[in-house]
């Protein structure tokens, strides 16, 4: 009786001496109940009020629920939206260990439960250096110095007064899939890939406030962005990217204002670039003629090489992919069908193109992109898979504009050994097993 | 960019300025900054010192301040890894000759300390300056950063135990820095022009090639890595952190309810995660700071616990439960401390 199919909504049919002799003294003793859950499953057994003759079909049909039944709630009963009840499983997590101090932690997106390449609001991962504040946007300000004509100040109601332009980028950091440079670490796609989100960001390109203040583009070839709060974050940006039009000074996040966690009032978006680029609580942006070498391009987000150097302003997040469904931790829940689904991003631009292997990399099949395909942001692909029951390692191998394809575990650990931390890209592998259970393996 | 281009820009350019301004185009936004506002904001120095504080302070000095403001995290000798990683250690003399720490060639240390790997020591100070002491950067004048700075420097043996560090002599630490020469910038994940340009990458190019080969790219699978048995629960019950419908679900690795629960919620377990307690503490397992268990059952039948546990917050303790001391929690308000307090002294329910 352990084995029988869950599923809401399946109905299965007894088989043959599925009862045993300890069951029916049980039944014979006038436990109807324990019939019913036998047949039905606990907890539909559980809702059912009356003996109902079994096979006669789903309870969650047969029995009209209270939302057919009753006066639901009235309109604004919860004036700023919250998701269903039923998924409160799906949040930010942190990874116990992972770091000692709240506010300089990370909290994952749960990439295993979303849908499409916009990550809603209240799940963009949060990456913190001195905590967050929510900071008020009447007191707070941007100022513009170094190599300008006009150092500057502008308030929100300044910024938000110039033309504004919405873009949707993915935003991952640069340690992303860290903890797995050396070997697998962590059960699920949360904690392995979840430092990555993507969102509709508004606001101002920097280049126009730039424009605005007479910025010396000759000799000023480097920003510094800098933050609000107490880490007063900053780093150095190539005012090549600048000049592009691509880096934003943006407010808005997905139609809403940014979220305290993400920025709020004001962040930088430096698309393609790692996260802890795109300074949140942006209070100020100095034009300079050289890289600053902050704290957090010189003891942390460098990339350790087997010789023992340090790579400095690694920044650019390259090509990747990654299963969500089904991926670490997940059960299928049968055999059959199954839409492999997950997704892909380059930092340089467009993906090209997705593939999927079922075999760990023997054999691969292009996988569909779904629309929109944007530059510097997540792509979603879709993939048919029938599994047979036997066992099966899934991966996905993406493929950018320039050219660049995905590199495996073997590949990247050639170049850069096993002591890095940051910019680990290679491609994810999870296997199957016959139970259904998948898990995070490494594969060469 | 090409040269070519580059004149062609430069032209374009000064074209513009004599066109408008940008500043034309959106009279009555934003206004010029004063010289006391930029002041106030602009604290970055940089690699070649540009935007140092004049100012100095002795090893003797920072000491004082160490012990006072930094030890508390970061250890008497900086040299703790309690809460974050060790500022000191790693490093020889001939690190110091030769610019390169060979503890990060052989693998000899455990860690990658801070002096390991920074190679300029500018970065220092600049962060020292703008974010420490943890819980309230900027309160540091620069003489007192010149002097915790001088004290770092003299644990990791970069200048002498009388040493004044000062705005001139700083020049000549550089020079000393122990990972001067340890920083690379030829690769290509710098996204601005390459080092041939005028920028400092190698223009994009990557250091991995792969190939979309479709069929029979390899023999078999060889799997060399896969969570061992004993981690499988270290992440909560997986079985909770996925979706109840769908074509999948979670796999049970531990009790419903179980650790690794989601941030938020009501009440002072909650309050005790967003103010950052439970980074330090569990209710019941030590972390770096002893479990609420265990300090409700210490402060038991004692009438003045509460006050003394909210002075302690309030100030910091050092010495009752072992070397690590907690520092003053000076970023929660006095009545969530009071919370606090009574709900550990309670035995830290869940509810």
């Amino acid at each position: 009786m352990a084995n029988q199919d869950a599923r809401p909504g399946r109905l299965r049919l007894a088989p043959e001496n599925f009862l045993s002799d300890a069951d029916i003294r049980l039944v014979q003793q006038g436990r109807r109940d324990f019939l019913r859950k036998a047949l039905l499953g606990a907890s539909a057994a559980m809702a059912l009020p009356a003996a109902r003759a079994a096979g006669e079909g789903d309870p969650a049909i047969l029995e009209l629920p209270p939302w057919s039944t009753s006066l639901g709630q009235p309109v604004a009963a919860m004036p700023y939206g919250m998701p269903s009840r039923f998924e409160r499983n799906l949040v930010r997590r942190e990874s116990p260990g992972l770091t000692r101090v709240g506010a300089s932690s990370v909290a994952f997106t749960p990439l295993q439960g979303l849908f499409g390449i916009l990550t809603p609001s209240g799940l963009h991962f949060e990456r913190h250096h001195q905590g967050w504040h929510d900071v008020d946007p009447a007191r707070h300000r941007l100022m513009i110095n170094g190599l300008v004509k006009t150092a500057s100040v502008f308030t929100m109601d300044d910024l938000m007064r110039l033309p504004p332009v919405s873009r949707i980028h993915f935003i991952e950091c640069g340690a992303n899939t860290g903890m797995e440079w050396g070997n697998v670490a962590v059960p699920t796609v949360q904690y392995s890939h979840g430092m990555l989100s993507c969102s509709e960001y508004t606001g101002v390109p920097l280049r126009t406030l730039l424009d605005f203040c007479g910025a010396d583009y000759r000799k000023g070839r480097y920003v510094l962005a800098e933050g609000a709060d107490g880490s007063s974050m900053t780093r150095t940006i190539p005012m090549e990217l600048v000049e592009s039009g691509e880096v934003l000074v943006a407010y808005g996040m997905n139609g809403e204002m940014l979220r305290p966690e993400n920025g709020y009032p004001l962040r930088l978006v430096v698309p393609g670039v790692q996260g802890v680029s795109w300074v949140k609580w942006l209070r100020r942006i100095e034009v300079g003629d050289a890289p600053w070498a902050t704290k957090d391009e010189s003891v942390h987000y460098i990339d350790m090489m087997p010789d023992g150097t340090h790579r400095q302003y690694t920044s650019v997040q390259e090509c990747k992919s990654v299963i969500t469904t089904p991926s670490g931790g997940q059960m299928l829940l049968d055999r059959g069908y199954y839409n492999i689904s997950g997704l892909a991003w380059s930092g340089r631009g467009r993906i090209r193109r997705v593939d999927v292997s079922t075999d760990g990399g023997i054999n691969w099949r292009e996988a569909r992109l779904e629309t929109p395909v944007l530059s510097k942001a997540l792509t979603r692909f879709n993939i048919d898979w029938v599994w047979d029951g036997k066992p099966a390692i899934l991966q996905s191998r993406a493929s950018d504009e320039t050219g660049y394809v995905q590199p495996g575990y073997g590949q990247l650990r050639a170049a850069r050994g096993t002591r890095s931390i940051y910019h680990n890209n290679a491609i994810q592998s999870w296997k199957v097993i016959e139970s259904g259970e998948v898990s995070n393996v490494q594969v060469l | 960019m090409s040269r070519c281009f580059e004149a062609a820009l430069a032209v374009l350019l000064s074209l513009g300025a004599c066109i408008a301004t940008a500043a034309d185009l959106y009279p009555g936004v934003g206004r010029p900054a004063t010289p006391a506002e930029v002041r106030a904001w602009d604290i970055d120095v940089r690699p070649d010192f540009t935007g140092l504080p004049k100012g100095a302070g002795t090893v003797e000095r920072g000491l004082v301040l160490w012990e006072a403001q930094c030890a508390s995290c970061h250890g008497v000798f900086g040299e703790s890894n309690e809460v974050f990683t060790p500022i000191v250690g790693g490093t020889t003399a001939d690190d110091i000759a030769s610019g390169r720490v060979h503890a990060l060639v052989s693998g000899a240390s455990p860690q990658r300390t801070t002096m390991m790997k920074v190679a300029t020591v500018s970065t220092l100070f600049d962060y020292i300056q703008r974010a420490m002491p943890w819980t309230s950067p900027k309160s540091l004048s620069p003489d007192d950063v010149y002097a915790v700075l001088a004290y770092l420097l003299n644990l990791a043996e970069i200048v002498p135990a009388d040493f004044e560090l000062n705005e001139r002599n700083i020049r000549e630490v550089q020079a000393r820095m122990p990972n001067r020469n340890g920083m690379r910038t030829d690769h290509g994940m710098w996204p601005g022009a390459a080092a041939a340009h005028g920028g400092m990458g190698n223009g994009g190019k990557s250091d991995t090639k792969n190939t979309a080969c479709m069929t029979n790219c390899k023999p078999a699978p060889q799997v060399v890595s896969m969570l061992p048995d004993y981690a499988q629960d270290a992440h909560g019950n997986i079985a909770e952190q996925n979706r109840n419908i769908g074509q999948t679900r979670g796999k049970q690795t531990a009790v419903a309810g179980g650790a690794a629960h989601a941030a938020g919620g009501e009440g002072p377990l909650a309050l005790a995660q967003a103010r950052g307690c439970m980074a330090c503490h569990g209710v019941a397992s030590k972390i770096v700071g002893p479990a609420y268990d265990e300090i409700a059952a210490k402060y038991r039948a004692q009438a003045d616990a509460e006050a003394r546990l909210l002075s302690k917050l309030k100030t910091g303790g050092q010495g009752v439960w072992g070397a690590v001391a907690m520092p003053p929690q000076a970023h929660v308000q006095d009545d969530e401390l009071r919370q606090l307090v009574r709900w550990i002294l309670a035995g830290a329910q869940a509810r």
